[in-house]
């Protein structure tokens, strides 16, 4: 505040105090608003049958009991088997981890090779990989369960392995390659007069500058892969199945009574490694897609 | 003695665009070539030929005695230097500098004891276990020299190292460089389009154009001896100046005619010069025009000018006058009483002299 200005009818400190306030509360609602599903399947999770029966859905547990999740984990049933979620939940695992890693690390080399090992048509194969990214996947469906019979793992989590890898590249490619797209070319040159080569100069220079995008993209995939529901249901079969598709299952196999509690507790559970993900890494994730040029 | 470096007719163009044209150059063991010429003129795509960071289209490239045209730049016995000076971001400075040596496989012994030595020249054995990133432009500098001169190279290669420093530190660091030079009794190409640090470094000096060489030669050739229109001006600040004439047969020597509006032309007797065409573009650098009684020899030949502009630089005092609508400067001693507006006697040293060809812009004496 300039002292010439007008005396306010307020005092002004009040008055931005009053602002702050209200803009907090603004915030808080909206906070509230989208973490009240999440309460209510929390709550739900942990109460009987007979108290959401008779209780309020926004009430907080009376009596709080963990038998809906034990359910969940290990005895929910899905059509005729009654193991719960635990072996779908290890499919998922077993599936996503080195879905991730093989695609991060096949868009690294990518990226690195679009962004500076420049050859011709290179800008061409980068277009059409941005072009892979938007394909709709029901599109691919039905060649691509072709090719999974062909090459002899349809059905099986290599199988599945295979196909995140293969709609992962598009993505990781591009954040890969926009990230080194900033490294002076110079880095390159030096290290090739320095006797390195292509291999080694990834390795030694580029590798240790790609934290940031790294998390970013092991983020990304891990979500993507994760959360899949589509190439899961289509792809896998009784036994192979991933944790969405298992899920959707016990949803939808339930006969008579509706289990509410079980059904939260199962979707908090095939929620939670994403969740987990992105409280991990999720500082580098904001640092990664902000990341610029490298100085020095 | 053989040549160090050798280029032969070479030619790199990308598709149909030529960028440099039946490139000769050489240089000597212990000799100092500089690149020089406009951004834009293919000087440092030669460098980066020469390195082998780039393919060429034809001709040949030699570096001590053997044939590296298609040698990949590790087995061409070079070192480099950058612009952007291209520390490796993650790495210690001990480490940017060893990582050749590691590359190559040499024993780690050797590698610390030869990153002693070139730390201590250098004078950067404090920031060993820096990180690029905690270092000042000009010790990054020095990082970037020790891991050229770590890698002790027959042929050390500069490409604009010093654009990136402030006015003052480029100056301490040129001089750094020259003494380098000195010492180690190195073969460098170095590129710049700076064409002081071009005359003060250079044992020889390559001026390129739209990637065709201009000129070859030693700093004070190309100074006094500019091969064209181009050379002469580009070489030299305040640039030469460059002033359309007319000339005539006379008895005792040539006679040159200067336009000036508001005055009678110019006119001076060359008589070491014959068989000019009429029309020339005469040149002088400023340094030989003074105020009259101040420059003495036979070539000598005072006119009266009217002085536009007075420019005090400290040492030297820089008059301009107009002369065939050019602006024409002289470079006087500084305790000169020239005054914008008033007339003055200037001597103009024809011992100096180069013409032009107005058409071709070639040197014609």
């Amino acid at each position: 505040m300039v002292d010439a200005t007008p005396a306010p009818l307020v005092n002004p400190r009040a008055g931005q105090v009053a602002l702050r306030w209200l803009l907090f509360a603004i915030l808080a609602l909206f906070a509230l608003f989208y973490l009240m599903p999440l309460f209510v399947m929390i709550t739900t999770s942990l109460k009987s049958l007979d108290e959401i029966r008779s209780g309020s859905l926004v009430a907080l547990p009376v009596q709080v009991t963990f038998e809906a999740w034990r359910t969940a984990w290990s005895s929910a049933c899905s059509g005729i088997q009654c193991e719960g979620l635990r072996p779908y939940f290890w499919n998922s695992v077993a599936l996503t981890v080195p879905a991730v890693a093989v695609s991060t690390l096949i868009g690294a080399v990518n990226g690195y090779v679009i962004a500076q090992w420049k050859f011709r048509g290179a800008n061409l194969i980068f277009s059409l990989m941005l072009f892979g990214c938007f394909i709709p996947f029901q599109v691919v469906l039905l060649p691509m369960a072709r090719t999974l019979g062909f090459m002899g793992v349809a059905g099986t989590i290599p199988g599945l392995i295979f196909v995140h890898v293969i709609y992962g590249i598009g993505f990781t490619t591009l954040f890969f390659r926009n990230y080194y797209v900033t490294i002076p070319v110079e880095l390159v040159k030096a290290a090739k007069v320095d006797g390195a080569g292509f291999f080694r100069i990834f390795w030694s220079i580029f590798m240790p500058l790609s934290l940031p995008i790294m998390m970013v993209t092991v983020i990304w995939q891990f979500t993507q892969i994760w959360n899949d529901f589509l190439f899961g249901v289509s792809f896998s079969q009784a036994g192979t199945q991933p944790v969405t598709v298992a899920l959707n299952n016990i949803v939808n196999s339930t006969t008579g009574v509706k289990e509410y509690n079980v059904n939260m507790a199962a979707a908090i559970i095939a929620a939670f490694p994403t969740l987990f993900v992105y409280a991990v890494a999720g500082k580098y994730f904001i640092r990664g897609l902000t990341a610029g040029s490298v100085k020095g | 003695m053989e040549a160090m470096l050798e280029i032969r007719n070479l030619d790199k163009s990308y598709g149909a665009t030529e960028i440099l044209k039946d490139i000769n150059v050489s240089a000597e063991p212990g000799g100092f070539l500089v690149l020089v010429g406009p951004s834009g003129c293919g000087k440092s795509t030669l460098l980066n030929c020469i390195a082998g960071l780039e393919s060429i289209s034809g001709g040949s490239i030699h570096i001590g005695g053997r044939d590296m045209t298609h040698v990949s730049p590790k087995d061409r016995n070079i070192a480099m230097v950058f612009q952007s000076y291209a520390l490796y971001p993650t790495m210690s400075v001990a480490r940017n500098i060893t990582f050749g040596m590691k590359v190559r496989g040499v024993d780690r012994a050797t590698r610390a004891s030869k990153l002693q030595d070139v730390a201590r020249q250098l004078q950067i054995e404090q920031l060993l276990d820096r990180r690029p990133s905690q270092l000042s432009g000009g010790q990054r500098q020095r990082v970037a020299m020790g891991r050229a001169l770590v890698r002790d190279p027959q042929l050390f290669l500069f490409d604009e190292p010093l654009s990136n420093l402030d006015a003052k530190l480029r100056v301490e660091m040129r001089l750094e460089i020259k003494k380098l030079h000195h010492d180690l009794g190195a073969t460098m190409v170095y590129v710049t389009h700076d064409q002081i640090e071009a005359m003060t470094l250079a044992t020889k000096i390559v001026v390129l154009k739209d990637g065709v060489v201009q000129q070859i030669g030693s700093p004070a050739e190309i100074y006094r001896r500019p091969a064209n229109l181009f050379v002469a001006d580009f070489m030299g600040s305040p640039a030469m100046n460059l002033i359309p004439a007319r000339t005539s047969r006379e008895s005792g020597g040539t006679r040159i005619e200067i336009e000036r509006t508001g005055g009678a032309p110019v006119v001076l007797i060359d008589t070491r010069n014959g068989d000019l065409p009429e029309e020339v573009i005469l040149g002088l650098r400023p340094e030989d025009i003074a105020e009259a009684g101040f420059r003495a020899g036979e070539e000598v030949q005072e006119v009266k000018c009217l002085i536009d502009m007075v420019e005090p630089a400290g040492a030297d005092t820089f008059v301009v006058s107009r002369l065939a609508g050019r602006q024409v400067t002289a470079r006087l001693h500084s305790e000169t009483t020239a005054q914008p507006g008033s007339t003055l006697d200037l001597a103009f040293d024809l011992g100096k002299v180069s013409y032009f060809a107005q058409d071709t812009g070639e040197r014609l004496n």
